[in-house]
């Protein structure tokens, strides 16, 4: 292989993009299980990362990759790991555990046909609310689904800028199509790119790694020179454990606010015809390629049809889609599984627009002509 | 640095958490002495632990300290180790995170040759939920599980941790102080995956169901059923299975993971600089 240091133009597949996306923020650590269809990352992340002055241990199961990251990140590393449904539930405890801790991290899902090993080669949408509440208790989520291959870099690197940033575990939701579509693209040059790193403490400060009075504190390593302790319990400013009442109610408070305080800089969302449009396709991830042809489609034909995607599922972009009603009198949600981003465009619209789904779950691609036939059912 | 073992424990937190009688308290100090003994550095120091009674330990070391979820201490302790190898890493787990829900770990941990020390607290039952059954549980054990005893035999933490490849292997018991410090010491000078399993009483549970006896009396118990290599190998089968093999069990040099991870990672870097054009 030959490596070049300009940036160039490449044929690259979506979880190609992911791995070099991850290595250009800065990762330099990778634990996790092989799981199609994302296996292509932790191969590529297992020969990139070791050149790169990097790690790569293969665990032996997605419950130990998701560990493995996790005390990755508190020696100092920028970690991630990559997996599929089956994979994503087993890591489920250890995700909630990084959003408990504080812990840095990025966790790649390309989603497959479920529930269960479903079609273990077919693409879907089903895992929006496993990434929403597949580990117990209340938490907040950051979650992208990107729809292209070079979104898929960009959204990588921004993953793990915000992961650094708020001290938040970030999944990407990818899924097969995109995972495993090759497009041309530019990839960024490094210095182009803009690169987070965590804040961390000063030397012989007194240290707190969750203080009371900070959004997001700094976070020392292991072997750094600051003594503190990190559980996946409710804990004080040191992170030792706490059963205090208002100690518990205020950390789960600030752990939500520290991400609702940034929700325009993570929610990324693109639009067109909205202002003028009966009807407003809101989609997400690899079906909004095909809601995107249906509406140029509709519109071709002198349809007022509108498109919104959304790059970010988590936090949901409520008051954008409420925003969309002000002209559209319908909404409608193509998505690869049986509707699940729906109800949350539901809670946003309070029913001031009709929503209405464009399903596919059987494995193959939703195709423009199949949400073209809703537009019109529905207009 | 002149540092004692009462320098590497929050002893304000004392009285410890633990029930009257309990053995963890003796583990826990003989992990501090260990630890001055060979005077560890507290801030190059890792003390992870599990989920259960002995995963409570890691709240008295003065080092950084890392409580993860159940079993899967080890996994953690790969990741900490495996980002940053010039730590030492110390992972504290009973029975259940050790070999039970975390025995995939355990075994993969060891076969990996992971640089870590496990100091693995086996008191036959689950304490912290109230004494049900455990994989090292005995069969016949009694426990709030199996009231008529178990189906199922128990695991041999030694002997599964030199199967699946660990370098160094140990068992002890409370009432054996001056060993348990001794191995201990050893346990984490070794370079490689190094496991002390400490023999452990729970008075509250597993003793009072199954030896049916108090704290000091599992004391006594420790003292007279503890024997060495070779009054062990003389012992019939029935008279083996009343009693703790223990001692310094297996111990090889080989070579960790950590500096063959290195070397992997030198030919990789090389060959990547030689195809930049």
């Amino acid at each position: 292989m030959i490596l070049q240091k300009k940036p160039e133009s490449r044929l690259m597949q979506g979880n190609e993009a992911c791995a070099e996306g991850a290595i250009a923020a800065g990762a330099n650590f990778y634990a996790g299980y092989p799981i199609t269809p994302s296996t292509e990352i932790a191969e590529i992340a297992a020969r990139r990362l070791p050149e790169t002055g990097g790690r790569f241990i293969q665990m032996e199961d997605e419950i130990g990759g998701m560990a493995a990251v996790i005390g990755a990140a508190i020696g100092g590393a920028k970690a991630f790991t990559a997996t599929s449904g089956p994979g994503f539930s087993l890591k489920q405890e250890n995700i909630g555990y990084a959003i408990m801790a504080e812990i840095p991290c990025v966790i790649v899902n390309v989603q497959r046909l479920g529930p269960s090993t479903g079609v273990a080669t077919a693409p879907a949408q089903g895992d929006v609310m496993q990434a929403r509440w597949g580990t117990h208790g209340d938490h907040p989520v950051i979650a992208f689904s990107p729809s292209s291959v070079r979104e898929t870099f960009d959204l990588t690197v921004k993953a793990f800028n915000l992961s650094e940033k708020l001290r938040q575990p970030v999944i990407i939701l990818l899924d097969e199509i995109v995972g495993h579509m090759r497009e041309n693209i530019i990839v960024p040059a490094p210095e182009s790119l803009e690169i987070v790193n965590r804040e961390r403490p000063a030397d012989g400060v007194d240290y707190k790694p969750y203080a009371d009075d900070r959004e997001v504190s700094p976070l020392a390593s292991f072997g750094d020179g600051h003594f503190f302790n990190i559980t996946g319990l409710f804990h004080d400013e040191q992170g030792f454990p706490t059963t205090d009442p208002i100690r518990v109610k205020n950390q789960l408070l600030r752990l939500h606010q520290k991400v609702e305080n940034h929700r325009d800089e993570i929610i990324i969302t693109e639009e067109f015809g909205t202002e003028d449009a009966v009807l407003t396709v809101v989609c997400y991830g690899c079906s909004a390629r095909s809601a995107r042809q249906a509406v140029k489609l509709a519109r071709e034909e002198g349809l007022p049809v509108g498109f919104f995607r959304t790059a970010t599922i988590w936090p949901f972009p409520y008051e954008k889609i409420a925003a969309l009603t002000r002209s559209a009198r319908t909404l409608l949600v193509p998505e690869m599984n049986m509707g699940q981003l729906i109800a949350e465009v539901e809670r946003a619209v309070k029913g001031r627009a009709e929503v209405a789904g464009a399903n596919r779950f059987d494995g193959e691609l939703i195709t423009p002509q199949e949400i073209l036939v809703r537009i019109k059912e529905l207009i | 640095m002149g540092l004692t073992y009462r320098d590497y424990l929050r002893e304000e937190l004392f009285p410890q958490m633990w029930c009257a009688g309990c053995s963890h308290g003796i583990s826990l100090t003989a992990v501090a002495r260990a630890m001055a003994a060979l005077k560890l550095d507290p801030a190059e120091t890792v003390v992870v632990t599990g989920i259960g009674c002995w995963g409570k330990a890691d709240d008295y070391f003065k080092t950084h300290s890392f409580h993860g979820t159940h079993g899967r201490a080890l996994s953690f302790a790969t990741g900490i180790k495996v980002a940053n190898p010039r730590l030492k890493v110390l992972v504290l787990m009973g029975d259940g995170d050790g070999v039970t829900i975390g025995g995939n770990h355990f075994i993969h941990t060891a076969r990996r040759n992971i640089d870590v020390t496990a100091v693995i607290t086996n008191n036959f039952n689950y304490g912290m939920t109230g004494g049900q059954y455990s994989s090292s549980s005995p069969e016949g054990t009694i426990s709030t599980t199996s009231l008529y005893g178990t189906a199922e035999p128990g695991f041999d933490i030694c002997e599964l941790a030199r199967a699946a490849g660990a370098t160094y292997v140990a068992r002890t018991t409370p009432y054996h102080v001056t060993q348990m410090d001794k191995l201990l010491a050893e346990a984490i000078q070794h370079k490689g995956f190094s496991v002390v399993e400490i023999i452990s009483s729970c008075p509250t549970f597993f003793a009072r169901y199954n030896y049916k006896v108090t704290a000091v009396e599992m004391m006594r118990l420790f003292k007279e059923r503890a024997v060495d290599r070779e009054r062990y190998d003389a012992l019939t089968a029935a008279e083996k299975a009343g009693c703790f093999l223990t001692g310094r069990l297996h111990r090889e040099e080989k070579e960790d993971f950590h500096t063959k991870y290195a070397r992997l990672q030198q030919q990789a870097k090389a060959r990547a600089e030689r195809e930049v054009v």
